[in-house]
């Protein structure tokens, strides 16, 4: 019996289409609407073509390049960081094999919780934390004798301020992925090195690592393409400030939107943003793809 | 069977299996318990401010011992149209996700069981969207919403919201239902269920810890987005975490009050964590780490 040809849409059909319409055609009616020149409440007749006006202007423009470079920095920075931080933290603490100790299930729980909560409370949490008057950094900087800083108000400082929250947010990400990894491993290979003389950190550097190195390389890419895309934290913690110091791309392009009114502006550069990303999220394919033909 | 991604969840069903302790067990335990500590003191601030009020702010820094005020929640809970927010939240969370899942089981049931014309380009298609930065989107969704009319109603928010989620829960779904033995599927049929039948009662039941991790996903972008829903709702539609980032302005916070209005907003993805912990983690780790 042949099943008729329109049968894969009855069931594929109905998510494609909210797909296609409230997610793809957004993102391709952006790329159009970076060749034209229109302000938020004017009606789209009044629209400007302008051709690749709008992309040369915003390629030229400091600012874009200035939220680009805080973009690269902020992702390399904390990314490297919740790597090492998270492997170094899996390896110390992996699973014996099959035999976990007791209330390992609870702290996990623990560890996620910073990933679950909102980023409007992970934003104002770390505001607060850092907050000049109030915040418990400065109380404990005064507990060592340190001098209070104003943390938000200084650039070099609000930019660590960023970092210290994101890597407070996503370092358990890293870990879970890589206890799931490492619980993966095949302990008689393991067993096996060390019968051939290896020592501990030959068997972790030698044999360990390289054998959960694709699980490190697509959490490595996860977490880059997730850094790229941070917006609402960074709203709240210092909403690009003091000056740009803090303002991630994907800021700018909101601020550029919504607060000068510059739709088309804004446009074009979310196509660069889009780019970055979606080379990325390409790489990230290629290495691990979820929708493969069969589990080995 | 039925989960992509078992291992640390697997070893950890077990009862009775955990090792005996050793004393070098002690120096694990302080390790995870200073992690521990890092993860849950920010979120505990949160809530311990929440309790005080503004003139206490200052003589309790450090302090967990101080005497608590309701103040804050009182005034969060009666005042600026809180009854509002939060049934505009619960509505687009509950929908979006309801919406969400019945189209991404139906979408994944496809693309895993069907062979068809446009079938990997659907699949790579939803994992390339799955990566779109939300501030893409604002832009051209709020002017798109405009014209349709969708704007400032809660519809708007709910078909966006589904449409992002839709990527990753096809994408987790997908893991699970290739799980499936598909002799079970046949057996079903031949005793005579219908497609509908077949799903409902053979695969739904087998996948239900990847419908729950998609769930929790799902609702937590839902419940917890404030960008989007920023841009697309007004003074009637707006939901908890809208209400909450117009409490931060340049003049001043109040403390007390956006803490109270945050430890809220953070309560229903906490008990969720608590209580289905292990979906989460395999749905952080699916597509990733094979079991």
């Amino acid at each position: 019996m042949k099943t008729p040809r329109w049968v894969p849409w009855v069931y594929v059909g109905p998510a494609a289409l909210v797909m296609a319409a409230a997610c793809l055609y957004p993102v391709l009616s952006a790329l159009r609407l970076g060749f034209y020149d229109w302000s938020i409440g004017t009606p789209w007749s009044e629209a400007r073509w302008v051709g690749l006006d709008t992309f040369t202007r915003a390629l030229q423009e400091p600012a874009v390049w200035h939220s680009l470079w805080i973009t690269l920095l902020f992702s390399f920075v904390c990314v490297t960081a919740e790597m090492v931080l998270g492997i170094a933290l899996a390896l110390a603490l992996e699973d014996r094999p099959g035999r976990p100790l007791r209330g390992t299930a609870f702290f996990r729980t623990l560890f996620i919780l910073p990933m679950m909560i909102a980023p409007i409370a992970v934003g104002l949490i770390w505001r607060y934390m850092f907050d000049a008057q109030f915040g418990l950094l400065n109380a404990l900087l005064g507990v060592v004798g340190a001098a209070p800083q104003a943390w938000l108000a200084d650039e070099h400082l609000a930019f660590a301020a960023i970092v210290i929250a994101d890597i407070w947010q996503w370092t358990p990400f890293v870990f879970i992925m890589m206890i799931a990894a490492l619980a993966n491993v095949d302990g008689s290979v393991l067993e096996a090195a060390r019968m051939d003389g290896a020592n501990g950190w030959q068997t972790t550097f030698k044999v360990k690592l390289p054998m959960v190195m694709n699980v490190i390389v697509v959490t490595l890419l996860m977490r880059l393409i997730d850094a790229f895309r941070v917006l609402e934290v960074i709203y709240i913690l210092t909403f690009g400030g003091p000056g740009d110091s803090t303002e991630i791309l994907s800021l700018h392009i909101y601020k550029t939107a919504f607060v000068g009114q510059q739709l088309g502006s804004a446009a074009a550069i979310s196509v660069l943003l889009l780019a970055v990303v979606a080379g990325l999220s390409c790489l990230a394919l290629r290495l691990s793809n979820p929708l493969a033909e069969e589990h080995p | 069977m039925n989960a992509p991604a078992l291992p640390p969840s697997a070893a950890l069903r077990r009862p009775g299996r955990y090792r005996t302790f050793q004393p070098a067990d002690l120096l694990h335990y302080a390790v995870l318990l200073l992690l521990a500590l890092f993860c849950v003191l920010p979120i505990a601030v949160m809530f311990t401010t929440s309790f005080k009020l503004q003139s206490q702010l200052f003589s309790t820094g450090l302090n967990f011992f101080f005497v608590p005020t309701l103040e804050n929640y009182r005034e969060v809970l009666f005042g600026d149209n809180f009854d509002r927010y939060l049934v505009n939240s619960l509505i687009v969370g509950v929908s979006a996700t309801a919406i969400t899942l019945v189209l991404g089981c139906m979408a994944a049931y496809g693309l895993v069981r069907l062979r068809f014309r446009g079938r990997r380009a659907i699949g790579y298609a939803t994992l390339l969207l799955r990566t779109v930065p939300l501030a893409v989107l604002a832009v051209p969704v709020f002017m798109i919403w405009s014209q349709a009319g969708l704007a400032n109603s809660l519809a708007g928010l709910v078909l966006l919201y589904v449409a992002v989620n839709l990527p990753f829960t096809i994408w987790l779904l997908y893991g699970f239902i290739q799980q499936v033995p598909v002799e079970l599927e046949e057996a079903a049929a031949i005793d005579g269920c219908g497609p509908v039948e077949v799903f409902w009662r053979v695969v739904l039941p087998l996948i239900r810890p990847g419908l729950a991790a998609a769930a929790i996903f799902t609702f937590r972008i839902a419940w917890n987005e404030f960008i989007l829903a920023l841009v697309l709702t007004d003074r009637a539609t707006r939901t908890l975490p809208v209400a909450a980032s117009l409490y931060v302005t340049d003049i001043g916070v109040d403390w007390g009050k956006v803490m109270a209005l945050g430890s809220l907003i953070a309560i229903p993805p906490l008990i969720f964590t608590f209580l289905a912990a292990r979906q989460i983690i395999t749905g952080l780790t699916a597509g990733a780490v094979k079991g």
